[in-house]
């Protein structure tokens, strides 16, 4: 079973359930962290990790010397990474998208694949998890790419045992969240009851309904803000999973990097719950949930 | 013309309460919401549309069945794995698809749609603060960073023809395509933190990228009193970095309050968080001259 922890707004929780529920899971377990602009889940779970490996891109490289300026590849190109100055080729590999168009519609082969470096993938141990986790490279704007790699990493580990995986997703609602949720059986949506919090909510919930997946609430800092999120997911049938109540001690407890759930026996007792909880909305899914 | 952004790395951290706040104090300024995946700040400015434009932006794939004989040319140069094949019926998922237009390119038959993609809604609105230009993006949408230059542009342009000096503009968390597109051109990045390892791993990562494109910085410590040590430690961050430290916030419920009455915080009255952000902001003024 895949579960992805997401969420429309930033700052809700999200790094903080996926800690406390990757430490009261009583199954193998794979925890990865799909945040790839800002990943934090290490600095809760404090995983020993292995060396970093790079992370690439195919983009094209330009041999000037076969390149007769005809421009197929500029006539291609959808995202601005090629244009022709001069009678002259130039390559912005920062824009690349990585379709490979210009380099197969060439036809003196003047274009070859070269790379861009997008980040770093790490793996590692939390005690008896495995940890995975991505760091997109500082300047890089595209995060999708790189979070199909880490994923790609996930399925390998995957096929060699039989874990259940939780994702830590990026926030938002646009490409990268997607990208984190698209492949899971169970989306564990966190929000907080503010006004912001209930308004990224109902995007993220827009967002992510149409792929059809089992999907329930968690509520951190409950309590505060306003009572809309309750009355608008008992309307539209969303499962509350779990309540975190708004409390200073839970927030100073995270501000010194320790995993919620094992800062008391009833914040302990939340996340056990929480944990029965996603394993009955996946049975009661009706579908047969596997690794995808 | 002076361009001042409120970023953060982590979501969460205050970033749109603080960009109300500066909305209310500064004078003489076009409002801008660059977070267009998640945009909040239109909860606490209740904008008025003046104005209203579809944005379209890229495109997508789209098989027309009649003239495919099912050779699956576009399914092996797919790199998205967008194409999808059941018998001999292939088809197009909108959800993975780049809009690259390799299939379109390569397909024998030439059978292939490419029409324009309808991304989102972007508006110029009043507000008590003044003019504010703002946009959403459908969801599970893609090109927001386009869409954010656009909203600078039409910013820039709005400014222009009413002689307005500045633009003051939230941005996404993060430090991907749509928080690159915001840093484009601008003076001064205001960067939001919290005393927390997630905050401050966050804020150094967005930092380094505001150095990267050589954007002056400055940074903002909010709930500065959840963790005195951390909160030390990001001071020290930015004495060593060279990062003037702007404000320390206190963990103040009133922030939240304001939230829920949709109100500025520097509107509610006399508060010790409002007298810091009001200090925090003429110290923003001069340093983005």
């Amino acid at each position: 079973m895949i579960i992805t922890v997401a969420s429309g707004k930033g700052g809700t929780g999200k790094t903080t359930v996926t800690a406390s529920l990757a430490t009261v899971w009583d199954a193998p377990l794979q925890v990865v962290d799909l945040d790839v602009e800002e990943p934090n889940l290490h600095l809760f779970l404090w995983p020993e990790l292995g060396s970093p490996a790079k992370a690439w891109m195919e983009v094209p490289e330009l041999d000037a010397e076969k390149c007769t300026g005809c421009g197929n590849c500029v006539e291609l190109c959808q995202f601005k990474a090629i244009s022709m100055m001069l009678s002259t080729l130039t390559l912005y590999p920062d824009m690349c998208h990585g379709c490979g168009g210009c380099i197969a519609v060439c036809r003196e082969n003047a274009l070859q694949a070269g790379r861009r470096e997008l980040g770093e993938i790490r793996q590692g141990r939390a005690g008896k998890i495995d940890f995975l986790m991505g760091t997109l490279r500082i300047g890089e704007a595209m995060s999708p790419p790189f979070m199909e790699q880490v994923k790609k990493q996930m399925q390998q580990t995957l096929l060699e045992t039989n874990q259940d995986v939780i994702i830590d997703a990026p926030p938002g609602v646009s490409c990268p969240a997607i990208c984190s949720v698209i492949d899971s059986d169970v989306i564990v949506l966190v929000t907080d009851a503010t006004p912001f919090g209930f308004h990224d909510f109902k995007l993220a919930w827009e967002s992510f309904s149409p792929l059809g997946k089992p999907m329930g609430v968690v509520i951190n800092r409950a309590g505060l803000g306003t009572r809309d999120i309750y009355d608008f997911c008992k309307k539209k049938n969303i499962p509350i999973l779990a309540e975190i109540p708004f409390d200073r001690s839970i927030a100073e407890a995270y501000s010194r990097g320790r995993v919620i759930a094992g800062v008391s026996d009833e914040l302990g007792t939340v996340f056990v719950s929480l944990r029965e909880k996603i394993r009955d909305l996946a049975a009661d899914s009706g579908k047969e949930v596997s690794h995808a | 013309m002076r361009e001042i952004l409120i970023i953060s790395g982590k979501g969460g951290t205050g970033k749109t309460s603080l960009t109300a706040a500066f909305s209310h104090l500064a004078d003489n300024k076009i409002i801008c919401d660059l977070d267009v995946d998640a945009p909040d700040l239109h909860l606490l400015l209740q904008p008025c549309h003046e104005q209203e434009v579809a944005f379209y932006a890229g495109n997508e794939a789209r098989i027309n069945q009649d003239g495919c004989t099912g050779c699956g040319t576009c399914a092996q140069m797919c790199r998205y794995n967008a194409i999808r094949q059941e018998n001999d019926r292939f088809t197009v998922d909108p959800i993975r698809c780049e809009g690259c237009k390799v299939c379109v390119s390569f397909c024998p038959e030439q059978t292939i749609e490419f029409p324009e993609k309808h991304c989102g809604t972007w508006y110029v609105s009043t507000t008590r603060f003044g003019t504010m230009v703002h946009a959403q993006l459908f969801p599970g949408e893609e090109n927001s960073g386009r869409l954010v230059a656009l909203l600078k542009n039409e910013a820039k342009k709005l400014a222009r023809e009413n002689n307005i000096d500045l633009i003051l503009s939230d941005g996404a968390p993060g430090i991907g395509c749509p928080v690159i597109s915001s840093l484009s051109g601008a003076n001064f990045a205001v960067l939001v933190t919290e005393p927390t390892p997630s905050g401050r791993h966050d804020l150094e990562r967005v930092a380094s990228l505001c150095d990267h494109f050589r954007i002056r910085s400055g940074v903002i410590i909010n709930k500065a009193d959840l963790n005195p040590d951390e909160a030390a430690m990001i001071e020290q961050y930015c004495r060593e970095r060279n990062y003037p430290l702007l404000a320390r916030l206190p963990h103040d419920p009133v922030i939240t309050e304001a939230m829920v009455q949709e109100r500025a915080v520097t509107e509610l009255g006399e508060t010790e968080i409002g007298r810091e952000i009001r200090q925090a902001w003429t110290r923003i003024e001069e340093l983005a001259g």
